[in-house]
């Protein structure tokens, strides 16, 4: 290598990649002016000022009758209702995403029976809450139960997701030590794997309870309990100083609940 | 953190086990916390299990039910195909352009968002609290206000992906931006570059691939997510979707959620190909 270069011919040695910016460019403003040809609205005919106002205004000045009640339709049990749902949700999706995560692990099982079993994952992934909601409610009938099995069932795709990683990431140096050195099956277990895992799925399990509160207000939509119906129902009926109250409780709530869990999480990582 | 020094509140309740080595050494060993954790997990199940009347024996009585719907989506109704293709394609537009307006709108936030780039704390701290309050509504919610102030249709959907998409990505990109290595910027700061250019040419090129990787990423949970704003009018598959389970056309039905579930493959296929390429 000749290393008496100066800065102008450093300068003119870097790879020339304009053509394929250019490209890149290109294809991305195809694709914009491709999806700028769908957008429609049916116009609300000026209204949607006066509505915007109208959001605004509840949003600052929420129902205090409905945020300090303790009664069954007041804002503090209706939060109560919707925590105990996600927190439900989230263990029982746990349950039910170990043997997808077990069965999906590369170096567990042989490859096409991962395949299998991720695509399994991703079809159970693609049906909507709402098409869940419907399903549940047959078996249960309205109310929080069904919204707690919605929402486990919802947490399939992304928990198992996440703990198919971490097994993958399993040290199999440890367990053949613990081999080495005389150990039966339940001590490789319970020194060699249990602590492997342990820090990463209730690092993903926190981050999920996290998303399970936030995602709650889909379940009101099928009348599935929680917060989430109260809230369309006033949306839907205009009463904005009610949707701020609903909102401002709910936005607190989850504030709170990230706070905490990120603590949690971090202090997990650290281990 | 100030904790760190002395003993936490939980070790001064269960004290250390303390042994003693062969050789005189003493040694402790703290407290394991899992049976407090175990008794916090077990309580708040059963204090959720009363709030949300779960029940083992309805579950494992009326299982069955859950299937009634789902077999009626076998065999899907493949003569519908025609009349999906339109939403298809406007759920996919709506995630495209919201993501992108989305990605566009969080640029300058997250760099009033960086401690390492603006040192006024108040306005840093300002601006998370706006990332952290836009990222607790939900999409939905948004959604259903965008159709009232934009009127039904898929721009309403739009607007709701690009807010989502905006604060998530907003909140992983300052993130990165506080993490990047600053030894650049001083440098082109001590050459008496301005603000802008700086940030251009010593933070930009550290952070991009990231970034676009993480709206590729936002871009594939927009595709599923555009799919179920149809059902408060905000255009898209879930339009017809809401309609069909209306009518109980189960059939047809099952022809949307598989033309979904191929398009959801092949687009998560495409997206992770490209991440994998970008990092």
């Amino acid at each position: 290598m000749d290393t008496h270069l100066t800065y102008a011919e450093t300068l003119s040695r870097e790879p020339r990649k304009w053509l394929m910016t250019m490209a890149i460019v290109l294809i991305c403003l195809f694709l914009l002016a491709w999806s700028a040809s769908a957008m429609q609205s049916n116009s609300t005919g000026g209204s949607g000022l006066s509505v915007a106002k109208g959001i605004v205004s509840g949003i600052l000045h929420p129902t205090p009758s409905l945020l300090l009640t303790l009664g069954d339709d007041g804002v503090p049990y209706l939060l109560f209702e919707t925590m105990a749902i996600a927190f439900l949700g989230t263990l029982v999706g746990a349950v039910l995403s170990l043997p997808f995560a077990f069965l999906g692990a590369s170096n567990i099982v042989p490859k096409p029976v991962s395949i299998i079993i991720r695509l399994a994952v991703m079809a159970i992934r693609t049906i909507p809450a709402f098409v869940y909601g419907l399903m549940f409610i047959m078996v249960t009938g309205p109310g929080a139960f069904a919204g707690l099995l919605t929402m486990s069932t919802c947490s399939i795709g992304m928990l198992s997701k996440m703990f198919i990683e971490s097994i993958e990431e399993l040290d199999r140096g440890i367990i053949e030590s613990l081999d080495a050195a005389g150990c039966n099956t339940f001590d490789k277990i319970r020194y060699g794997i249990l602590p492997q895992l342990m820090p990463s799925f209730s690092s993903t399990l926190i981050y999920r309870f996290d998303m399970n509160l936030r995602d709650a207000s889909v379940l009101g939509l099928v009348g599935a309990g929680g917060i989430g119906a109260p809230l369309m129902f006033a949306m839907n009926s205009y009463r904005w100083n009610d949707v701020g109250a609903i909102l401002l409780g709910l936005i607190i709530l989850v504030l709170l609940v990230e706070w905490v869990s990120s603590k949690l999480r971090t202090k997990l990582m650290r281990g | 953190m100030r904790r760190n020094d002395s003993t936490s509140l939980f070790d001064r309740l269960f004290k250390p086990v303390t042994y003693t080595l062969s050789d005189g050494h003493q040694v402790t060993q703290k407290r394991s916390r899992l049976p407090l954790v175990l008794v916090l997990i077990v309580v708040a199940t059963i204090v959720s299990g009363e709030v949300t009347g779960f029940s083992f024996s309805t579950l494992v009585r009326r299982i069955g039910y859950f299937f009634v719907i789902l077999r009626d989506m076998f065999p899907p109704d493949w003569a519908y195909m025609p009349r999906v293709w339109q939403p298809l394609m406007d759920t996919i537009k709506m995630s495209l352009l919201g993501s992108f307006i989305g990605a566009l709108l969080c640029i300058p936030f997250s760099v009033l968002c960086a401690s390492n780039l603006i040192h006024n704390r108040f306005v840093t701290a300002f601006f998370k609290l706006f990332y952290s309050v836009v990222r607790t509504l939900p999409t939905l919610v948004i959604a259903l206000i965008a159709t009232y102030i934009f009127g039904l249709g898929t721009f309403a959907g739009t607007v709701a992906i690009a807010v989502f998409t905006f604060a998530y990505c907003g909140k992983i990109l300052y993130e990165q931006i506080e993490t990047a290595d600053m030894g650049s910027y001083e440098a082109l700061e001590a050459l008496g570059m301005g603000r802008l250019s700086t940030i251009r040419y010593a933070i930009w090129p550290q952070v991009f691939p990231q970034f676009i990787s993480t709206v590729l990423f936002c871009f594939e949970g927009n595709v599923r997510y555009a799919s179920i704003l149809g059902y408060v009018g905000a255009g898209g598959l879930g339009l017809i979707l809401n309609e069909r389970i209306g009518w109980m056309e189960y059939a047809r039905v099952g022809m949307i959620l598989i033309a979904l579930f191929i398009t959801v493959v092949i687009i998560e296929t495409v997206s992770s190909y490209l991440r994998s390429k970008l990092i």
